[in-house]
């Protein structure tokens, strides 16, 4: 996306939401929902419309591990490291993902397809380990299960 | 007249395949030229059958689990439609010890009805609290929650009447309900499991806490996490409007209720009350100094009610069956039940609801059936990760708020997170003093710099080093994080760091 829709989006949806209180996190919600990352170059556009300092929305979006400022990979694939998982082998599954994707957390794979994140409870702790791809949650995933959950995201 | 199936949408089960096999038995069905109705429920808590179907058969529900896609072709054959003979069928699920041993209060609906159907939350008792709410006075509303000795399922456990009384009390033009739906804590999935199994208890129980202390404006504070959760919280709130349950003059009664979900992004510290509503302004997830109250002055400087999904989701009950029939439930100054979550290490990990007072030991075998590994459980941390670990010399300690905090313990959430022999608890100290390093908001310095302190003395001790000098620094570091911190991520990291040192030496000590 050019540099321009992008701030075409990211107008549209702060004229949508601005009146809202406490504004400022449905809007990098959405924007990260639309473009898939919060784009510095939308920092002064929230800024204004919410009569906020550009450092105010930057300080928010680096606040929040879930934000982020660069594009994602198409698919980010979520381990959690919480201690429900740790009890069932989670290390080795987390160490399992880095290698068979070949990145560390907040990094993204060469192809684009993937990015790795760390997330602390997925609320599935009766099914541990568990990963979370994009929406979908995973429960009991062995290194075996994540491969073939890799294939079906990948074809 | 077409059969109901019921295979759950809870996203645990979801997560275990329960889409694949919904759409292979509608797929199945079909093929055969058989009607049915596949009904989306919420999942009855027992997470080692899921995804569990179940069968509307003149004799009740009959259960089959756990199904596998490839399962479900056989299940047709031995008709199951009709409760069949399969080696999956587990018989009536009510007569399913797990289930029948339990006391469900809060949960009575989850796993039966359609989470977002408005007309089955009427048809198995939803709505009589409110009914009840709106022919009382505030004062009553607020007395009978009270008298139920309802004290906050979040963690904290102060006692919700209170805070109630305090924000009916306290004079404004605008005041707010919030739901704190931050389920963080690692080992804990009821409020999730309410907010998808049956969000109407939810909207229920925040509709009567706003008519009881003045306030028209509710939001639910979800955590990221929970997409489904939002889904299905979603569609039950725009039903909810459709039926004339939320909004303006609900059920003529001239009163006025809106609510709105409000997502958080990833920040652990937001499920503490001030950084949630601090995050629901618009802003960083920053602790705020306490008083004022949130009840006196809260979210935009207004009088709010910030309660946990469990609370607010016990309200309806109270309201419908009176405040002495809740408290009637429990031991000592816990009162009524706990929805308690099973999960780590465990052979049969789920959700369990019992009024307070039944023993960990209890809750971990007759429930949880020992570890899923079959090694014996060495430590269980129970009340999210900034609760104890607790040793097997503990285990008979009955699950009530009083007994845990007089072993330098927490019941918080009612999370239960089991450990086999080969867990390292020197490695879990380390790992709690690198979650705090993650999640501190960075206000106070006890807690920002503390934990970054802690991560590097654990570093030591785990490799041995320097142990004579090392670990009474980390004793005197956690004091002042117990002493000195804000809120309870910095004050409350000490508990698992020092209840895994004092309960389990031998894993910090030098080979």
């Amino acid at each position: 996306m050019t540099k321009i829709t992008i701030i075409e989006t990211v107008q549209n949806i702060v004229a949508d939401l601005k009146d809202k209180p406490g504004a400022l996190l449905p809007i990098l919600h959405t924007v990260q929902n639309t473009l898939g990352y919060v784009p510095p170059e939308s920092v002064p556009t929230i800024a204004k419309a919410l009569n906020l300092s550009r450092a105010e929305v930057h300080g928010v979006i680096s606040f929040y591990h879930y934000f982020r400022d660069t594009p994602a990979g198409k698919h980010t694939v979520r381990v959690c490291r919480a201690e429900s998982c740790l009890a069932m082998d989670g290390k080795a599954l987390e160490s399992h993902v880095k290698t068979k994707l070949g990145i560390d957390y907040h990094e993204t794979t060469a192809d684009g397809k993937f990015s790795l994140e760390a997330v602390y409870c997925l609320g599935n702790c009766a099914c541990s380990p568990a990963i979370q791809i994009d929406n979908d949650v995973y429960g009991r995933v062995t290194a075996e299960s994540f491969n073939e959950i890799l294939t079906e995201q990948s074809a | 007249m077409s059969i109901t199936v019921y295979v759950p949408c809870d996203s645990s089960a979801v997560s275990l395949g329960a889409n694949r096999v919904a759409d292979a038995i509608a797929q199945e069905a079909q093929k055969r030229g058989i009607e049915i109705n596949v009904v989306r429920n919420g999942s009855r808590g027992m997470y080692w059958l899921e995804p569990m179907v179940e069968v509307a058969t003149d004799k009740g529900r009959v259960a089959y689990g756990a199904v596998k896609t490839s399962d479900v072709a056989s299940l047709f054959d031995a008709d199951f439609l009709n409760g069949g003979v399969h080696a999956l069928n587990l018989g009536l699920t009510e007569e399913i010890p797990y289930l029948k041993k339990q006391q469900r209060l809060t949960f009575a609906r989850v796993g039966i009805t359609d989470p977002v159907s408005v007309e089955d939350y009427v048809a198995h008792d939803g709505y009589r609290g409110l009914k009840n709410a709106l022919s009382y006075s505030q004062a009553d509303i607020v007395k009978h929650v009270t008298d139920s000795g309802l004290r906050g399922r979040g963690g904290a456990a102060f006692p919700t009447g209170i805070k109630w009384n305090t924000v009916l009390n306290t004079p404004s033009e605008q005041k707010y309900i919030i739901c704190n739906a931050d389920e963080g804590d690692s080992g804990t999935f009821s409020d999730r499991m309410i907010m998808e199994g049956d969000p109407l208890v939810l909207i229920e129980g925040m509709t009567i806490a706003g008519i009881a202390v003045g306030a028209t404006q509710g939001y639910i504070y979800l955590r990221i996490e929970y997409p489904h959760a939002l889904e299905i919280l979603n569609a039950a709130i725009a039903n909810a409007y459709a039926a004339n349950y939320l909004g303006e003059n609900i059920q003529g009664s001239s009163k006025t209720f809106h609510l709105e979900v409000r997502q958080g992004a990833g920040a652990y510290v937001c499920g503490e009350e001030t950084a949630l509503m601090e995050s629901l302004e618009g802003k960083r997830g920053l602790v705020r100094f306490k008083p004022p109250l949130p009840a006196i002055s809260g979210l935009f400087g207004k009088p709010t009610v910030v309660n946990n999904v469990i609370s607010l989701a016990s309200v309806p009950v109270i309201l419908d069956k009176g405040g002495e029939f809740y408290r009637d439930f429990g031991m000592g100054r816990s009162r009524g039940t706990l929805p308690l979550q099973l999960a780590g290490n465990l052979k049969h990990a789920g959700l369990v609801e019992l009024a307070f007072g039944a023993t960990l030991r209890e809750v971990l075998y007759d429930f949880g059936g020992g570890s899923a590994t079959g090694k014996p459980i060495r430590a269980v941390q129970v009340g999210g990760p900034l609760g104890s670990y607790l040793p097997e010399s503990q285990f008979d300690t009955p699950l009530d708020y009083e007994a845990f905090a007089a072993i330098w313990a927490v019941l918080g959430h009612g999370g239960i997170v089991a450990f086999d022999e080969t867990v390292d608890l020197a490695q879990m100290a380390k790992y709690s003093m690198e979650f705090c390093v993650e999640e501190s908001c960075g206000k106070c310095t006890p807690c920002r710099i503390g934990s970054t302190r802690g991560y590097e003395v654990m570093d030591e001790i785990v490799a041995k080093r320097d142990l004579d000098k090392n670990i009474p620094l980390l004793r005197s570091l956690c004091d002042t994080m117990l002493n000195g911190s804000l809120c309870a991520m910095g004050g409350m990291t000490p508990y698992p760091v020092l209840s895994a040192l004092n309960h389990f030496p031998e894993d910090f000590q030098g080979r």
